[in-house]
């Protein structure tokens, strides 16, 4: 392998790895802060990819278009979404074992991919990148790099920035931190908890969602997308640690490199190659990389 | 989740051999289609008493049982590549030793974790041998493999009937789960099985006890993978094909959903979930009940399945009691 074909791979890696990232790390927040194991997490990656293919002609229509918009129009309502299913069901899960967790978003999973197919059906769609991002930049003398991967990870690295500034410098992001560790405590020095949990609920949701929605041109839409990322994540965020926001960085870098490299060097063994890693990993550190507390 | 005392043995073995019977009898009534489906539920059933065996007796909630499922089927399958009969005892023997050799290293692996954490190192085990029959042409990869040959059952030398028609098929394996039961049952009254029952309710203390809890724990492992493989071998036989999604995450899944609606705690919560699930799909798939909506079984599925975990906390085996307590209350 040269060093351009390497370069290549490499940010390819970094690409899907990023991108994992930006689901895992609502779902790694949900579970570490709320104590809720969101089997339908996936499937807010797959209405994000589903919005960025059906909300365009409207927005087009109605808002003059723009890919732009698109995006801020499918966080917003991503938002509200994560927000109302908060209220209206994940309420109903705090008290629960984490088994009844399970049936209940499992059963999420099912009233998602549904709604899905009678509102979008079940057709692969394709969505367009916008012109400006279309193009692609040469790498040496032979290869070239699509500008929209870039992009991509441009903005993954954009959130998780801004996710560390909220979490580490801001009074929300302290709460949250606090409300993880121990929430009768925060919620007795006066932290408003079920606010709390509204908000990071509703920004995970807006998480998957965005990842969804920019991934949409790279990977395009189809029925199912979301159980595949669902595993994937659930394997970072173990990985990384429960709860910890930094370990679902890292590990998401982890398993896009492994994964990408993998493809490259052993076709046959892809598939397992991740398994391997995250066993491996588990046996040496059985609560993750990065566990908190 | 405490036991009540046995007083209701006697009542309960009465109520078992009805059922028992009203299944033997069933196929009197039934059409083959319905035979068929049955057949398929008393399958399941056997995969979820597995399942039952770890997560509601044990406490360990493996998220990769579909593994030894598929591992038992594939076995079956790869064994019968001729057109030549084997033997039906052979093959069986081979499906669940093939299940419970992969089940002990992926058990001492894996029961160093705990929690979540035990959840996840379970799932990864069976993406493994999920990727290894998808991704490599062992078994014709993704594509699945078709059964050329049948397993010939046979007794001394007499071969009462072909296993792979729909009624022999149907009461081979209600013989079968039957047997699983009485097994697991005995199992569990056992002195193997209330040490189970101790590390479910509090290992730390078993520990304490003089209970080297490890071992136990990989054998609970072991068994339940290979009653999980023979419940592969009868699918297989059945289905007279396998395919690698019989392995992925969605099956192991599934094979939860069934025990928790049913009731964790419970041998037959197992098996009424595994009824209940496949009929509530059948009954959700049904388009001379819901017409077109039929075509929407899985929005309504999702709906009960949220409303059964909402309004039955102990699975359908709670839901007697509940109605007890309720009754108490009210009178």
């Amino acid at each position: 392998m040269d060093a351009t074909t390497f370069l290549v791979q490499c940010l390819n890696a970094v690409q899907y790895g990023l991108l994992l990232f930006l689901v895992a790390s609502g779902l790694t927040l949900i579970f570490g802060a709320m104590n809720i194991i969101n089997l339908a997490h996936g499937s807010f990656y797959m209405v994000g990819a589903y919005m960025a293919y059906a909300l365009a002609p409207w927005v087009g229509q109605y808002l003059g278009g723009g890919f732009f918009t698109t995006l801020f129009v499918g966080l917003v309502l991503s938002i509200a979404l994560g927000y109302v299913l908060e209220w209206g069901f994940f309420s109903l899960l705090y008290e629960r074992e984490h088994l009844q967790q399970v049936l209940m978003t499992y059963g999420l999973i099912l009233i998602f991919e549904e709604v899905r197919s009678i509102l979008v059906g079940d057709d692969v769609h394709g969505v367009a990148a916008p012109d400006w991002l279309n193009g692609s930049i040469a790498l040496g003398s032979l290869m070239t790099y699509p500008v929209y991967r870039l992009f991509i990870s441009a903005v993954c690295l954009l959130v998780a920035l801004g996710m560390y500034l909220v979490l580490a410098r801001t009074r929300l992001g302290m709460a949250v931190r606090a409300g993880s560790v121990n929430r009768e405590m925060a919620q007795s020095l006066g932290v408003n908890v079920n606010l709390l949990y509204r908000v990071v609920f509703a920004a995970g949701v807006a998480l998957a969602v965005l990842a969804g929605m920019i991934a949409a041109p790279v990977s395009s839409v189809y029925p199912g997308m979301g159980g595949q990322v669902l595993i994937i994540c659930f394997v970072v965020v173990v990985i990384g640690g429960i709860g910890s926001v930094r370990g679902a960085f890292v590990a998401a870098l982890l398993v896009g490199f492994v994964d990408t490299f993998g493809k490259v060097f052993f076709q046959e063994a892809a598939g397992v190659l991740v398994y391997v890693m995250m066993a491996a990993i588990l046996l040496w550190r059985p609560e993750g990389l990065f566990r908190q507390g | 989740m405490t036991r009540p005392p046995m007083r209701n043995t006697a009542r309960q073995t009465t109520l078992a051999l009805l059922v028992v019977a009203a299944l033997a009898a069933l196929p009197l009534f039934l059409g083959t289609y319905e035979v068929d489906l049955v057949a398929k539920i008393l399958v399941l059933a056997i995969f979820a008493l597995s399942l039952e065996l770890l997560v509601g007796q044990t406490g360990l909630v493996s998220f990769g049982h579909a593994a030894f499922f598929g591992l038992g089927a594939y076995t079956t399958a790869l064994l019968l590549q001729d057109p030549d009969p084997r033997s039906f005892w052979l093959v069986l023997a081979a499906a669940m030793a093939m299940a419970g050799l992969y089940a002990l290293p992926v058990a001492a692996l894996s029961l160093r974790t705990r929690g979540v954490y035990f959840i996840m190192v379970t799932l990864a085990f069976a993406q493994l041998v999920y990727y290894v029959f998808h991704d490599t042409k062992v078994a014709k990869g993704s594509d699945g493999i078709y059964l050329t040959g049948i397993p010939q059952f046979s007794l001394a030398g007499w071969v009462p009937f072909d296993i792979t028609k729909s009624l022999p098929f149907y009461y081979v394996a209600l013989v079968l789960l039957c047997l699983v039961y009485a097994f697991l049952a005995s199992l569990g009254a056992s002195r193997f099985g209330r040490a189970l029952a101790g590390i479910r309710a509090n290992e730390q203390r078993m520990r304490a006890a003089g209970y080297a809890t490890y071992p136990y724990k990989i054998a609970a492992f072991v068994i339940a993978a290979m009653l999980a493989g023979l419940a592969g071998f009868l699918k297989a036989t059945r289905d007279g094909y396998v395919n690698p999604e019989m392995l992925a995450w969605h099956e192991s899944g599934a094979v939860l959903l069934m025990i928790i609606l049913g009731g964790l705690g419970r041998l037959r919560g197992a098996v009424i979930g595994a009824f209940a699930f496949v009929l509530l799909q059948e009954f959700f798939k049904n388009d001379a009940v819901f017409g077109d909506f039929a075509k929407r079984w899985q929005l309504l599925l999702g709906i009960t399945v949220i409303a059964c975990v909402l309004l039955l906390p102990h699975g359908l085996v709670g839901l007697s009691a509940q109605l007890r307590r309720r009754g108490n209350r009210d009178g």
